[in-house]
């Protein structure tokens, strides 16, 4: 039993070495050799990746995706370039990117300097803030009112952070819910085992769009920090980021931006055809018009 | 592909500067191990209970038994959990299920993975239970009835004993699993082990440490258990002999 404990232990440390040594080419050579590229996406980050009611794979993050995808076939010159879609979560990602199952992440990850010690950001794709969702009856209209309650947030995220840092420095007594994905954090807020979901706004407007009653829930709250969303790649690869951020770019200050925007923030969007009236703000406007890849903090 | 590992990342402090990463594993280490622990024990008495049921002469409690067992083993048990956290709330009368949510959310949680815990693996032990028991020779129970004792004296003395010593080591087994399945856990928000595991690789973007500590530390667990229970197998292990 000694020596199969043993080994077992042996097995446990050496596995992510060899995982982490298989991977040496850069991500350009490695997708002219396989003649694939695999996308991470989300699975409810409405609108930026999420499923429709096809499973089919939406949203503006991938609409902006696909764009790069096209550019990074150009780029190679190939005739045919496969796609291979793989869903990740909040907690997942950054490893699935650095161990190099996937190669291009967009969805709705945050651009922040403790996360570019492990990965490589493209140019930003979208600006959030952080702020509350709740009910209109439930008397909360900022982020002093939470004090002594319970809050949702989704694990992994900015706003799990900055929530639990406001609980410490403020003594609020909050608490702190960490739920796995969006849904079941609205799903948390939703069956009143919390009162507030603090996230990114626009995702919470997401949420919104698709509870039972929309009518019922407001966005609210003072914005508790700017976060610039960017497609996630492996580091110290900078040929694959430039096709990324040439493409983002490009994209950006053409034509097709406002529509692109306009589609999915300011229309009815899949699964229930819901508006989620999130209008273009001056951060964003400013983001188009200078594309770049600098992270809020 | 250069990953930049940093052992000395469970001594720094997290965020809120509480505390540092290595005591956040060690707490959700103590609740994994409280967690697993209480659920064995529910796990125990409604396992042997259900067990012995499914074996009793009168069919209204084998079907009862027998019904436990195929709910609760028939069912995954990411799903069993989200049933107990997520719908039992709502199924009961609307005063109790508000009373339940007003809990503290790390309570609920408890509550919910320790039921959910608890049932999957009793149905699991009464299994084992009902094929110890099947496995004594028949004679053994009308022995004991025909020297006057009740029904409850026999499995009591009789066969209880006999049985329980026959399936130690599938019961060491389950309760290795138990610890193992508590990570479910996670999903409903308990921070457990490996939820302060995920929590760390947000927090720091060192996936490879936190999750090779998180692994050593099942290990550990685990290969405590297995010497206590060999001690155990071995201390009260049946002397047969043949005549």
């Amino acid at each position: 039993m000694n020596y199969a404990l043993l080994i077992g232990i042996w097995w446990a440390l050496m596995l992510p070495y060899a995982v982490i040594a298989g991977e040496s080419t850069t991500t350009l050579e490695k997708i002219r050799h396989s003649g694939t590229i695999t996308l991470g996406h989300r699975e409810s980050s409405i609108p930026f990746s999420y499923y429709d009611d096809q499973q089919r794979v939406i949203g503006y993050s991938h609409d902006i995706m696909m764009k790069v995808v096209a550019a990074v076939q150009s780029e190679l010159k190939l005739e045919r370039l496969e796609t291979r879609m793989m869903p990740v979560t909040s907690a997942n990602r950054i490893t699935l990117v650095q161990n190099g199952t996937i190669d291009l992440e967009c969805g709705s990850t945050t651009n922040n300097l403790e996360r570019q010690k492990q990965v490589a950001f493209s140019n930003s794709l979208f600006i959030v803030s952080t702020r509350l969702l709740t009910r209109r009856d439930s008397g909360i209209s900022d982020f002093a009112d939470l004090a002594g309650k319970n809050v949702v947030t989704t694990a992994g995220t900015t706003s799990e952070r900055l929530l639990r840092r406001m609980n410490e420095d403020k003594k609020m007594v909050m608490n702190i819910i960490s739920a796995k994905d969006h849904g079941e954090s609205f799903l948390t807020l939703e069956t009143g085992r919390a009162v507030a979901f603090m996230m990114d706004d626009a995702l919470l407007y997401g949420e919104l769009a698709k509870a039972k009653n929309p009518a019922l829930w407001t966005v609210t709250g003072t914005p508790q920090s700017h976060e610039a969303y960017g497609c996630m790649m492996r580091r110290d690869d900078p040929d694959f980021k430039r096709v990324v951020d040439g493409a983002i770019a490009q994209l950006m200050q053409s034509e097709a931006m406002v529509p692109l925007y306009t589609k999915w923030f300011l229309q009815p969007v899949p699964p229930k055809g819901l508006n989620l009236n999130f209008p273009l703000s001056p951060e964003i406007k400013q983001l188009f018009q200078t594309p770049n890849d600098r992270a809020f903090d | 592909m250069n990953y930049h590992w940093n052992w000395a990342i469970f001594l720094e402090q997290v965020p809120s500067g509480e505390t540092s990463y290595g005591i956040w594993l060690l707490q959700g280490l103590q609740w994994t191990l409280s967690l697993s622990l209480t659920a064995w024990l529910l796990a125990l008495l409604l396992g042997i209970t259900m067990g012995i049921l499914r074996t009793l002469p009168q069919r209204g409690w084998r079907w009862i038994g027998g019904g436990y067992i195929e709910l609760f083993r028939n069912i995954p048990l990411l799903v069993q959990l989200f049933l107990w956290y997520f719908v039992l709330p709502e199924l009961l009368p609307l005063s109790w299920g508000n009373a339940i949510k007003r809990w503290h959310p790390l309570a609920q949680q408890f509550f919910a993975a320790w039921l959910c815990l608890g049932c999957f693996t009793a149905a699991r032990i009464a299994e084992q239970v009902r094929a110890g028991i099947q496995a004594l020779p028949s004679g053994q129970q009308q022995a004991g009835l025909a020297l006057g004792l009740t029904l409850a004296q026999t499995y009591r003395y009789v066969l209880m004993p006999a049985v329980l010593r026959l399936i130690l080591p599938p019961l060491t087994s389950e309760f290795l699993n138990i610890f193992k399945n508590s990570a479910v856990a996670t999903t409903i928000g308990l921070i457990e082990l490996s939820h302060q595991a995920q929590q760390l690789v947000d927090y720091t973007a060192q996936p490879y440490e936190a999750f090779i500590a998180v692994t050593l530390l099942y290990v550990l667990i685990n290969a405590i258990i297995m010497v206590l229970m060999r001690r155990v197998e071995s201390k009260v292990a049946m002397r047969l002999t043949t005549a």
